[in-house]
């Protein structure tokens, strides 16, 4: 696959904060399983040799900063920043009111320091610069940073059948892809670009899913959000490229605010990624990001995630406090949306995809790796609303916990008096890897109907020795055995990701485990 | 001398179960250890072959002339020992092929070689599939997940084939297999005997060893090895049973 | 004393706390120093906390404000009744000898003295006599093992603790009967009645017990009970907890057990009817090798809510547990569950099972479950499930295809569900009469019985399906 690297500049540039939305197209690879595991051995067995958190740079790109602080004039600076029309400003200061009369959550099974709000630089741009031609014309440093991240843009080290369109913020690398995408009526842009150019789209689906009231950091991101990915898939249409998104944070002090939003029109179907990175600090970082996600009649959303957000080191020190509200609305009758999550970064993960089932026979799904290391903290898990008839939900989820982390499923199936003939079925396992970590279940199930079955079940357990021994007989060492086991404890969830998003989630569960055996 | 266990005491939780042992197996032998339950013969394997819980309170276990006594089990087995488990392991969501490959590499890495190409592993797969017969569907599912007796046994003799070990020991490889398993099991054994590999079958009956004639039968009892002969040893054992062996051993 | 109209408005905390500051003489009046302390302290942390409301997240789904602000009368002195309670509500389940201990609203009643000792040793009566005539034992447990960290309804009842049972099963003693704890509430007049229990097992002793929560007319009450239970080390204990009260009544239940090293117990709670119950069930396991199964069944209708909320704390290792509740929720009743099976770091080697099912008969019926474990240990065996549903149509289609009407094949179904806790009670004559009243329930013949809730004034009448099982 050709790709032709031209590239165009938008009208802000952010370095504090990268985000880099790549465009992969997956082809139907004709590698059969064998080649996937061997593949994935292989680097797992590189990896695990290495073993640090290998995103843990800095790139030094010039950059411009808001007042540290959060103020309505803050949201007043980002809006002119973004030369936003008056209505989205009129968005981000209610919603800037409304967070004001919030308190932080406190129920999650999480501790941390109380973050201050004012301390927080909440924007940050790099300077701008001249449209860009070609690739060779792109900031050297942010190729680097490409490159040290895995995703090359040079067009010679790509992977077969896998094209690249980088978005540094504002700074548009467009593919061919984007002629295939539009050829199919595909919008995906950057929320800016996404306000001005479909401004009517985005008035139109924007806090539906979740409104800015919803909690305390929907709120805030609401009023403070960044940039983000903004996606609409038309009537009839199976986008024939899988969608992805890596997002970024580079700077100190910066919060991270990113917003997402995708539509299927009846009939759409889309796979869409999402991973992340940022660089190693001494001081947590925030993250609060919103996903909203509507699918229409018959349509199909595919939402995968790889968060590898830097975990803190081996004391605890550092790390971002991740807390996100992802949530999809299956609007229409036979409609499907499925949530993947491969969790392995952050100090703390506060992070519950859900579905809110209203069309009648539609689908919701989650499905979750959560691994926890030294003193890392997640409380993770899913909401399935089910509001309308013979709507169905799983949730399956696979905690990991190790070293001195606390791992929590946390999740609510809700069924309410319309859903008749709703069904539910959940799964949550824990396994523990040593004596000094903790593995937690909080299910809530509540059922206002007779004609629905709701199951769940749940099992807390720990490698066996008779495993390990059988491992080690046949000549695999503790660690690679522990990472063999883990993977395939995980292999029900990993499944469900695209196969390029596999291979990258299975190196990170054995990387994210090293030196958890004592 | 491949294998030279030198007065062997081991003990589980402080119990001893082997009790100043003796015991050696040189290339190209076929050894059979045979004996009523609770005699200590599945412990012996343990110890050889570097169980935790087994603690070896007195001897020495000599292989290829190193005393592998403080040595870990997956380094024992990259060394050359292999060891078909009386009760094979289930181990969700990993993959026969995957499982294989890793461990294949492992004993490789150790070996100083380069990783097995895929084109390599597959064929090799495919070669030593045939010796015991074993389906491909299998080897597609995780390791011994959903496999009946009979195929997990064959599953060890497979595993056996692919890593080649020097010193194989067989845990009551025969338990549980009907007569046309049990053949394939011995079939695949006698395939890969040669002048540079030694086999340890522990069994309870003679009956496996129609198929895999031994060398050398001796009978344990009570954490020792009371007899030793030939595979006419077996056969009286077989006639007589264990009952004439205590009093034997009393006498 | 005399009523006074502070009793009949203010609401239910404000009238209690001007009640404990007016009578504090005469409510600490057999008061040891020890029990004066707890109550002073439990008072004042009550004028700060009071009641918990839905903010509170152990309290979200269940309205008790409702209750808490509605105005009661709370007696301070034991009622004057002429009615022989122990006459009144003798206990003659065919085949089932029992020891039994009545109270009437909340006191002690029935003409015995007031603290007993059985042949075999154990002592029983009131609380109140048994402060002065074992010190040691009630200094050394009383108050030691409820929580009242954030909860309004142990604090008051700490501070004004008027009566309650008092077991005291000595080392190596074991119970030859049953006893039986009868409490009535028969009232004109709204009450708030507290009750607190102590139970001591000593070591290597055992005591069967059942425990009854009855009212036998219409009217109003609001109840809350604290009970402490200590099982010293190899002590085996049986409670039963009978809960039949009628549809205008509110029962707060709390329970804190305390498990030393190998004992074991077992109990069951049966909801038959109230009008809002709250089961607080908090076993600690402190000693290695004890064990706790805690069983409980709810048969809830009309508006009734129940309300279970179950922690077991395995604090120490080589721990087992087994947690199972059922509930059939018919018409708008509705039902929370919240399981908590917390394995502290190092229990090591804990096994611990927590189950939960549930079946809706109707589309008004609601369940809240949260079946929760926090596990800080690895080597550990924990599983929890929840379920909701309805009776398997399979299994109905099967039995109608039988010759059996719909309405038999759903109580066949009902009762087959509930079985599964009816079988683990362990005293057959008990188990037959349950097994009885759960048949009963399930047909609506049960009602809140005018004796105890063992209706054994009632004429003795078989209960059985009209359903022929060899047919099956």
């Amino acid at each position: 696959m050709s790709i032709s690297g031209v590239i165009k500049m938008g009208s802000q540039v952010d370095a504090i904060r990268l985000r880099i939305t790549i465009f992969a197209a997956l082809f139907k690879h004709d590698l059969n399983k064998f080649i996937m595991d061997e593949n994935t051995n292989n680097n797992i067995l590189e990896e695990v040799t290495k073993g640090e958190y290998k995103f843990g740079f800095f790139s030094d790109i010039e950059t411009d900063y808001a007042p540290k602080g959060l103020t309505e004039d803050t949201i007043r600076f980002i809006s002119a920043k973004k030369e936003e029309p008056e209505w989205m400003l009129e968005f981000r200061l209610k919603a800037f009111r409304h967070w004001l009369t919030l308190e932080e959550p406190e129920w999650a099974h999480l501790h941390h320091p109380p973050i201050d709000f004012q301390e927080i630089i909440y924007y940050a741009s790099p300077r701008k610069k001249p449209q860009l031609e070609s690739l060779d014309e792109v900031d050297p440093e942010l190729l680097e940073t490409f490159e040290k991240l895995g995703i090359s843009l040079d067009e010679q080290k790509r992977l077969s059948g896998v094209a690249v369109d980088a978005v540094i913020d504002s700074v548009s690398v467009k593919t061919t892809f984007q002629d295939t995408l539009s050829k199919h009526g595909i919008i995906f842009c950057s929320f800016s670009e996404a306000v001005k150019n479909h401004p009517d789209l985005v008035k139109k689906y924007m806090g539906t899913v979740v409104p800015y009231t919803d909690n305390y950091y929907a709120a805030l991101n609401s009023a403070v959000f960044s940039d983000g990915s903004f996606c609409f898939i038309p009537k009839g249409v199976r986008s024939p490229l899988e969608l992805s998104t890596y997002f970024r944070i580079n700077a100190a002090n910066t919060g991270q605010f990113e917003r997402t939003l995708i539509v299927a029109e009846e009939g759409g179907y889309v796979s869409y990624m999402e991973g992340c990175t940022a660089p190693m600090r001494d001081e947590n970082q925030l993250h609060a990001a919103i996903v909203e996600i509507i699918a229409m009649d018959d349509a199909e959303v595919k939402y995968s995630t790889v968060q590898n957000w830097y975990p803190g080191n081996k004391e605890g020190k550092g790390g971002v406090y991740n807390f996100v509200t992802k949530r999809g609305l299956c609007k229409g009758n036979r409609s499907k949306i499925s949530w993947t999550q491969v969790e392995t970064g952050s100090s703390i993960t506060w992070k519950y995809p859900s579905c809110v089932l209203l069309g009648d026979h539609s689908i919701g799904e989650f499905y979750s790796v959560a691994v926890t290391n030294n003193f890392q903290q997640a409380d993770t898990g899913s909401k399935m609303i089910h509001l309308g008839k013979n709507t169905r939900s799983t949730i399956i989820s696979k905690g990991i916990s190790a070293g001195k982390s606390n791992n929590s499923y946390r999740g609510l199936v809700k069924i309410m008096p319309g859903a008749l003939n709703a069904r539910n079925f959940s799964q949550c396992d824990s396994l523990l890897l040593g004596d000094k970590c903790g593995a937690h279940t909080f299910p809530y199930i509540d059922t206002r109907n007779q004609s629905s079955i709701v199951e769940h079940e749940a099992t807390t357990s720990k490698i066996s020795e008779d495993q390990l021994f059988y491992c080690n007989q046949r000549g695999i060492d503790t660690e690679k055995a522990i990472g063999l086991i883990v993977n395939g404890y995980a292999k029900e969830v990993l499944n469900k990701l695209p196969m390029e998003f596999a291979v990258e989630a299975q190196k990170l569960l054995s990387i994210t485990l090293e030196g958890s055996v004592g | 001398m491949l294998l030279n266990i030198k007065n062997l005491t081991v003990a589980i939780e402080g119990k001893e179960i082997i009790k100043n042992l003796n015991f050696q197996v040189n290339k190209g032998e076929v050894h059979a250890i045979m004996g009523p339950n609770g005699t200590g013969k599945s412990t012996l394997a343990a110890a050889i072959t570097g169980r935790e819980g087994y603690e070896i309170t007195g001897g020495e276990i000599w292989f290829k002339d190193k005393n592998i006594v403080d040595m870990d089990a997956d380094e024992r087995a990259n060394l050359g020992i292999f060891l078909s488990f009386q009760y094979p392991v289930e181990i969700p969501g990993v993959s026969m092929t995957n499982f294989m490959r890793t461990a294949i590499n492992a004993q490789r890495e150790y070996r100083n070689l380069p990783p097995m190409s895929a084109a390599e592993f597959l064929k090799q797969m495919e070669e030593k599939k045939k010796l015991v017969d074993i389906h491909s569907k299998l080897t597609n599912r995780s390791v011994n997940e959903g496999f009946s007796g009979g195929e997990k046994k064959k599953n060890e003799i497979f595993q056996m084939a692919l890593l080649d070990p020097t010193l194989a020991i067989l845990d009551e490889t025969d338990s549980g297999l009907d007569i046309d398993a049990l053949r394939t099991v011995a079939n695949g054994v006698n395939a890969l005997r040669s002048d540079e590999n030694a086999f340890v079958i522990i069994t309870h009956y003679q009956r496996l060893l129609e198929y895999i004639v031994p060398d050398f039968v001796h009978v344990m009892y009570d954490g020792k090895i009371v007899k030793s002969g030939n595979k006419n040893l077996a056969l009286e054992l077989e006639e007589k049973g264990y009952e004439w062996l205590k009093e034997h051993t009393l006498a | 004393m005399e009523k006074d109209t502070l009793q009949q408005t203010l609401p239910l905390d404000d009238m209690l706390i001007g009640q404990y500051r007016q009578y504090k003489d005469l409510i600490s009046k057999n008061d040891t120093p020890h029990v004066r302390q707890l109550r002073q302290n439990a008072f004042k942390k009550f004028e700060k906390e009071r009641f918990p409301t839905s903010n509170d997240e152990q309290w979200r789904h269940t309205d008790v404000e409702a209750l808490t602000g509605d105005s009661y009368i709370n007696e301070l002195q034991p009622p004057d009744s002429e009615k022989n309670i122990e006459e009144m509500f003798r206990c003659d389940v065919h085949n089932f000898d029992t020891e039994s201990y009545s109270m009437l609203n909340g006191w002690h009643s029935g003409n015995g003295e007031s603290l007993k000792t059985l042949p075999e040793g154990i002592v029983i009566g009131s609380i109140r006599a048994a402060m002065g005539a074992y010190p040691e034992i009630f200094e050394k447990h009383y108050g030691q093992i409820a929580e009242s960290e954030g909860n309004g309804f142990i604090q008051i009842n700490t501070a004004m603790m008027q009566d309650g049972v008092f077991i005291w099963v000595p080392d190596g003693v074991k119970s030859a009967k049953t006893l039986q704890i009868i409490k009535i509430i028969n009232k004109e007049e709204q009450l708030f009645v507290q009750s607190r229990n102590l139970i001591v097992l000593g070591k290597n002793s055992e005591l069967s017990l059942m425990h009854c929560d009855d009212s036998v007319d219409q009217h109003a009450s609001l109840v809350n009970t604290v009970t402490e239970i200590f099982v010293d080390e190899a002590a085996h204990l049986e409670m039963y907890k009978l809960q039949n009260l009628n549809d205008q009544s509110a029962l707060i239940n709390s329970t804190f057990v305390r498990q030393l090293a190998n004992s074991t117990i077992k109990t069951n709670t049966l909801t038959f009817n109230c009008g809002l119950i709250r089961n607080n069930i908090h076993v600690r396991l402190d000693g290695q090798g004890s064990h706790a199964d805690v069983l409980g069944l709810y048969l809830m209708d009309k508006e009734q809510h129940i309300d279970n909320q179950i922690r077991i704390d395995h604090n120490v290792a080589n721990c087992t547990s087994n947690e199972l509740f059922k509930g059939i929720l018919d018409e708008a009743a509705s039902a929370v569950f919240n399981g908590y099976i917390y394995v502290a770091r190092d229990a090591q080697k804990t096994n611990a099972y927590q189950n939960n099912n549930n079946i809706l008969l109707t589309p008004t019926a609601t369940i809240n479950t949260m079946p929760f474990l926090e596990i800080y240990a690895d080597d550990v065996k924990c599983s929890h499930g929840a379920t909701v549903g309805q009776l398997d149509q399979e299994a109905m289609f099967y039995i109608r295809s039988r010759g059996i009407s719909a309405a038999n094949a759903r109580l066949l179904l009902m009762y087959a569900f509930a079985a599964d806790i009816i079988n683990q009670i362990s005293i057959e004559p008990l188990r037959q009469r349950i097994d009885d009243m759960v048949k009963k329930r399930l047909r609506g013949e049960l009602s809140v019985c005018e004796k105890c809730v063992l209706h054994c004034g009632a004429p003795e009448k078989e209960y059985h399906f009209d359903i022929d099982l060899s047919q099956l």
